[in-house]
């Protein structure tokens, strides 16, 4: 009927659930188009849930866009090329990059495992995967801090470096990848891999062909929110990177320095190529949301 | 027993399967990776803070500005908590069981802030409510109202990060119940507000009771949004994320011990978050 997806702590962080537009059961579908089924009541519950919104998100984001246009083309150009900021953007976005990729194969791997695999333990590793996400973020510096900077027992002192930015961004973007995957995973049935199996595909070819693209939709929507998390990160690098400009320094990192600068148009412009992204990934997370709920 | 997550939650028993030569390197991959990532890390600061005893940690946690800041990260939890589970659950009955135009749009939207920088909301309230510049802010101001730098905007900033956290767990329960039995309520004279009570509230408490979990967790260690809008004075607008970073800053045992005391009491907070919604999750599979 639906692709309901399984409530869990994922789909908290993981995104599908809430823009899902199943059809309540005993809604006409005739009535979908321009109609409202507001009643007096539901109708002030609206204006007063929109009069929030608006004052908590939606002003405030649209201040950030006109603060960031109003040098003109010129000063928002001249904001975003600057050499350090651009550096920052720059480092940012291709640390995500890399970071996302790895949390596609390690993500699959472990809802793999978890799935799959069973074994004394198990339920431990499913608390630990959502330790990142529950953890305070300056939390996660300093946790990140005791083994890989100084003093590190492994000998690596990573602190202040670029693998600091790495290994934050793994950290905090651990869950994603692994809690869209892990309900989709289940609900693949077994007989079609042991059909597949039987005609003599092997495991591999079993993989390929049948379960990876059941799986797509749902790494694509995980690697999207893991990047989009990725280049907004702030909290965990604080302690970790020691913010150097050109070499750890990241995009938040740079708009808060503008911001305790006083230069609230740059800080704006950065700010606003973040929420682009943002916005980017949320619709395309709508839109292949939608192709699967057709499709499936 | 350790496959249990996946048996209710796949809604049926599974086959078991024949072991491939992969798995074995796979799970040891696994558990590698998520061991160096997050296991020892977090044990390590665990064992750094108990380093010299129990005494210098509850000294000091005892610190005035410890117990203040943590007075001051509670209050500000609970007041972001409160609104959006308030806000949360009137837009998810909105989104779910009625038809408006833009209700699409505004489903989408809702999902925005999990996607903003924290920075980015810090800046995006500073704009608008700053006392100085602001759009609002100079008017509230001589209203008598200070957002910024102040308890107003701390708690406007952790309710936009965790905004969406109440709805997402709503929303999919209330497409799940239906509209059967509130409609045999209200056909049978019962008011909105004794439909919403006695039927609709208990079919989604457990919901309900998620999105609190995980909203008060994600609230009381929200950091980066706070310190853009709260100056982080110490006593008056520094929460417990931002003494971490302070105290971790300073020099000297003593304030490093506070920093992974604080540290290791907002890790415990998010553990036992965690462990309570992972103790009550399965639960509601067995409706």
């Amino acid at each position: 009927m639906t692709t309901a997806v399984t409530p869990s702590a994922s789909d908290a962080l993981a995104g599908t659930a809430a823009s899902e537009d199943t059809p309540t059961p005993g809604r006409s579908p005739r009535g979908r188009r321009r109609r409202t089924t507001l009643t007096r009541a539901s109708a002030i519950g609206l204006g007063v849930a929109m009069l929030w919104f608006s004052l908590l998100v939606l002003i405030p984001l649209v201040a950030v866009v006109v603060q960031a246009s109003s040098g003109g083309w010129a000063g928002y150009a001249e904001a975003l090329t600057s050499p350090q900021t651009l550096a920052a953007l720059e480092l940012t976005v291709g640390h995500a990059v890399l970071v996302t990729l790895v949390d596609v194969v390690m993500g699959t791997a472990i809802a793999w495992v978890l799935v799959r695999d069973s074994f004394v333990g198990k339920r431990v590793l499913e608390v630990v995967i959502d330790v990142p996400f529950a953890l305070p973020t300056i939390v996660a510096g300093l946790v990140l801090l005791s083994l890989y900077g100084a003093g590190s027992p492994l000998g690596l002192h990573w602190a202040n470096t670029s693998h600091a930015v790495t290994l934050a961004f793994l950290f905090v973007t651990l869950p994603f990848v692994v809690r869209t995957v892990q309900p989709v995973l289940m609900e693949i049935e077994p007989e079609v891999e042991e059909a597949a199996a039987s005609l003599g595909a092997s495991r591999f070819t079993v993989f390929r062909l049948v379960i990876l693209p059941s799986l797509a939709p749902a790494i694509t929507s995980g690697a999207a929110l893991a990047f989009a998390r990725a280049i907004s990160e702030y909290g965990s690098l604080v302690l970790l990177s020691g913010n150097l400009p050109y070499s750890t320094e990241v995009a938040s990192v740079r708009i808060l320095s503008f911001i305790e600068g006083d230069q609230l148009t740059a800080a704006s412009a950065v700010a606003s190529v973040l929420l682009l992204v943002a916005l980017v990934v949320i619709v395309g997370l709508e839109v292949v949301s939608r192709r699967v709920a057709r499709h499936g | 027993m350790a496959d249990t997550t996946a048996t209710t939650r796949g809604g049926r028993t599974r086959t078991v399967r024949q072991p491939s030569r992969l798995r074995w390197p796979l799970r040891i991959a696994v558990i590698v990776y998520l061991g160096l990532l997050v296991v020892w890390p977090v044990a390590i600061v665990a064992f750094k803070t108990f380093e010299r005893g129990l005494g210098p940690v509850l000294e000091a946690l005892g610190q005035p500005e410890v117990v203040f800041a943590f007075e001051l990260t509670v209050a500000n939890a609970f007041w972001a908590v409160v609104i959006n589970t308030v806000f949360g659950v009137g837009i998810s009955l909105l989104l779910v069981r009625y038809e408006f135009p833009g209700r699409r749009a505004l489903s989408a939207l809702v999902d925005l802030p999990l996607s903003v920088s924290p920075v980015v909301v810090g800046l995006a309230l500073l704009l608008v409510y700053s006392g100085r510049t602001g759009w609002f802010g100079p008017t509230l101001e001589r209203l008598g109202l200070q957002v910024i730098y102040a308890q107003p905007g701390m708690i406007m900033a952790t309710a936009f990060v965790s905004l969406p956290l109440v709805i997402r767990e709503v929303v999919p329960v209330l497409h799940e119940i239906g509209t059967d039995q509130e409609q045999a309520a209200s056909s049978l004279g019962a008011s909105a507000w004794q439909t919403f009570g006695r039927i609709t509230l208990p079919a989604i408490r457990w919901a309900l009771v998620y999105g609190v979990v995980l909203s008060l967790a994600r609230s009381l260690g929200e950091y980066g949004a706070v310190k853009v809008v709260s100056g982080g004075v110490a006593l008056r607008t520094q929460t417990a994320t931002l003494l971490v970073e302070e105290r971790y800053s300073q020099f000297g045992a003593d304030a490093t011990t506070a920093a992974y005391a604080a540290a290791f009491v907002l890790a415990l907070l998010a553990v036992v978050a965690l462990v309570v919604v992972s103790v009550l999750r399965p639960s509601d599979h067995d409706r």
